[in-house]
């Protein structure tokens, strides 16, 4: 190649060395914290999806002789005070906290993003109801309409998550609003218009793939928060309900005996930190990603 | 329409509704435009020449007021539906705008851009409107045709990204190309080039062009006529050589002496105008040019002069004086 450049038959137009386009996954993995935050996650999702090849124990399994079992070969993290194996609870635990909190995540994008969007299209009227609608949302403390509301239908993990879904769409509306509105002053935007191309296809193909990267980043933040909220509201007795395992309702049952056997709300305790650690990071990650490659 | 002039903007004029009221940003601008005719139009800022481009091509935002004419071949573009002017868009009259480095879509592929283009006004199916893309991309002188296609636009430079510009502008061999402000964000060195490139290029599609700028150089060897532009008026129009030898407008001649020349070595220093161009919002009486012009009279200040042909002067010019100023300037460029 470098021969090729010093021939002198070489042609007059020098080819510039155009660079590749970084791929993403490899920017995101030489990102020390991303990659601590991928890996993080990949590794609870991959123990919750796989739950029951990696649990050692059934979940619900009672051992009553066998309670408050400290840290065995048996049982790697001890038992609870029902003598259930805490690390395959924690691991079972994991389906219904991690996959609960991305369902509810990806419910509030999807509605948070047509809200947004049709708001931020339409403007007008329709823009000023939505956006009034997203006002009064945000106006209560949302962990707090979240609980009235599942209280209201009553504990479950169904109702919960429509209660989680009722209060949390309106960050990504507002958010996604923002984005299409300041998406339309663009330059680009501009002259796909004025190269005369339809309005639908000016939204589709110039508006909306500029505003994935932020949505990401929010979406996977978000999750973390959601995860939060999760266990929190289970932690209160409205989610998921006994003998399910769940982090939140782990650590709410593991409160009675704070003083006898710690362990137990520590562990669930931190599977929830770790895990919103986990969306944190690669959150952060994503941000420094996806950011940079809208201008440079 | 055979033999009619291909786009005839008679009395446009714009304004845009604000809190302080109606801005008129456009105070009746006529003109004409002949196929294959190069047409440069110049002004400070805010003399409304990227308006006059936006309310020809449908592009002002929402709170502007248009009236006049503008007929494309006879057809008056401001008359017509929304979904016919966005046919026009790209089809008959290609744009290049200012900032190339915004101005293409940063989440897209350089050939899909154009492509999409292409796509979108013609019958052409995806591999056609792909070689197209390609062919264009050649013509206007990019590099390896088929790798840039597949690239993103923060990869290429300013004058690379104008050129990809030039290229969608001309996609579907439109009969106009209105370039506002094309080089003002490019390197100097590059300026040149892209100016060539666009007179090549439209040239050889047979398009007219409309080229808005503030620097007369840079029309010097591109346009075929003029038309100078202050405060939402046309002050002067004629062909290249008159209006860079003969000016008869105070403001025109102003705008000279403030371009370096490299012809004339005897004078060393610009000549700038002063002061500032007006408001909109408050423009002078009479002459809106009056309050900076080195020749104002108390007229100035009271009558509109209208821009036409006076004796001894081959072209029209909005001034009072103008057979003056015009005479005036020949003594005075051989000082």
């Amino acid at each position: 190649m470098a021969d090729a450049a010093l021939t002198p038959s070489a042609p007059e137009r020098q080819i510039p060395a155009l660079l590749p386009r970084r791929p993403m996954l490899r920017h995101l993995v030489s990102d020390r914290t991303a990659l601590a935050g991928l890996l993080l996650l990949i590794l609870m999702f991959t123990a919750a999806a796989a739950a029951p090849l990696v649990a050692p124990r059934d979940p619900h399994e009672q051992d009553v002789a066998n309670r408050y079992a400290p840290v065995s070969i048996e049982h790697p993290l001890g038992t609870d005070n029902l003598g259930r194996d805490e690390l395959s609870r924690l691991i079972y635990g994991a389906r219904v906290s991690l996959f609960t909190s991305l369902g509810v995540g990806v419910a509030i994008l999807a509605i948070g993003m047509v809200v947004g969007s049709i708001a931020g299209f339409a403007g007008g009227i329709l823009d000023g109801l939505l956006m009034r609608i997203v006002d009064v949302l945000l106006a209560f403390p949302s962990l707090l309409l979240a609980l009235a509301i599942t209280g209201m239908l009553g504990p479950g993990l169904l109702h919960l998550m429509i209660g989680m879904v009722a209060v949390w769409w309106t960050d990504y509306a507002r958010m996604m609003r923002g984005l299409v509105l300041s998406m339309r002053e663009r330059p680009f935007v501009e002259s796909a218009q004025a190269v005369g191309l339809p309005g639908r296809l000016v939204a589709i193909r110039h508006v909306l793939p500029n505003i994935v990267g932020p949505v990401i980043v929010l979406g996977t933040l978000q999750t973390g928060r959601l995860l939060l909220a999760l266990s929190a509201l289970s932690f209160l007795g409205l989610g998921v309900q006994p003998p399910t395992a769940e982090w939140g309702a782990m650590l709410s049952e593991g409160q009675q005996y704070l003083a006898s056997a710690p362990q137990l709300m520590v562990y669930p305790g931190i599977a929830i930190t770790l895990a919103a650690l986990g969306f944190n990071l690669l959150g952060d990650g994503l941000r420094d990603v996806l950011d940079p490659t809208m201008e440079n | 329409m055979a033999g009619g002039p291909l786009l005839e903007v008679r009395d446009l004029a714009a304004g845009f509704d604000s809190r302080h009221g109606l801005v008129k940003a456009l105070n009746g601008v006529s003109f004409v435009l002949e196929p294959g005719e190069r047409l440069g139009i110049v002004g400070e800022s805010g003399s409304g020449k990227s308006v006059t481009a936006h309310a020809i091509t449908g592009l002002l935002p929402s709170n502007a007021r248009v009236t006049g004419e503008a007929r494309l071949d006879g057809v008056d573009l401001l008359q017509m539906s929304k979904r016919k002017m966005r046919h026009v868009r790209g089809e008959r009259i290609g744009m290049v705008f200012q900032n190339p480095l915004h101005c293409l879509n940063p989440s897209m592929k350089i050939g899909a851009q154009i492509e999409e283009v292409i796509l979108a006004h013609t019958d052409a199916d995806k591999r056609e409107a792909s070689r197209r893309s390609l062919e264009l991309l050649d013509q206007v002188g990019i590099p390896s045709p088929d790798r840039s296609a597949q690239e993103y636009p923060h990869l290429f430079s300013g004058g690379m990204r104008q050129r990809v510009m030039i290229a969608i502008a001309l996609a579907c061999k439109p009969q106009i190309v209105i370039a506002d402000e094309p080089t003002t964000a490019l390197d100097v060195t590059i300026q040149a080039q892209i100016i060539d490139l666009l007179a090549e290029t439209c040239k050889a599609y047979g398009a007219a062009v409309i080229l808005i700028t503030h620097d007369l150089g840079i029309l010097a060897g591109f346009a075929d006529r003029i038309v100078v532009m202050y405060a939402g008026r046309v002050v002067e129009q004629g062909d290249v050589d008159s209006i860079y030898y003969r000016p008869a407008h105070p403001y025109t001649l102003g705008l000279l002496r403030s371009v370096t020349r490299i012809d004339e070595a005897r004078r060393d220093r610009l000549v700038p105008i002063t002061g500032n161009p007006p408001s909109p919002v408050l423009l002078p009486s009479g002459c809106a040019f009056h309050p900076r012009c080195p020749y104002t009279q108390p007229v100035c200040s009271e009558r509109v002069p209208p821009l036409e042909l006076k004796g001894g002067i081959d072209h029209p010019a909005a001034c009072h004086f103008a057979e003056e100023v015009a005479t005036h300037r020949a003594g005075d460029a051989v000082q």
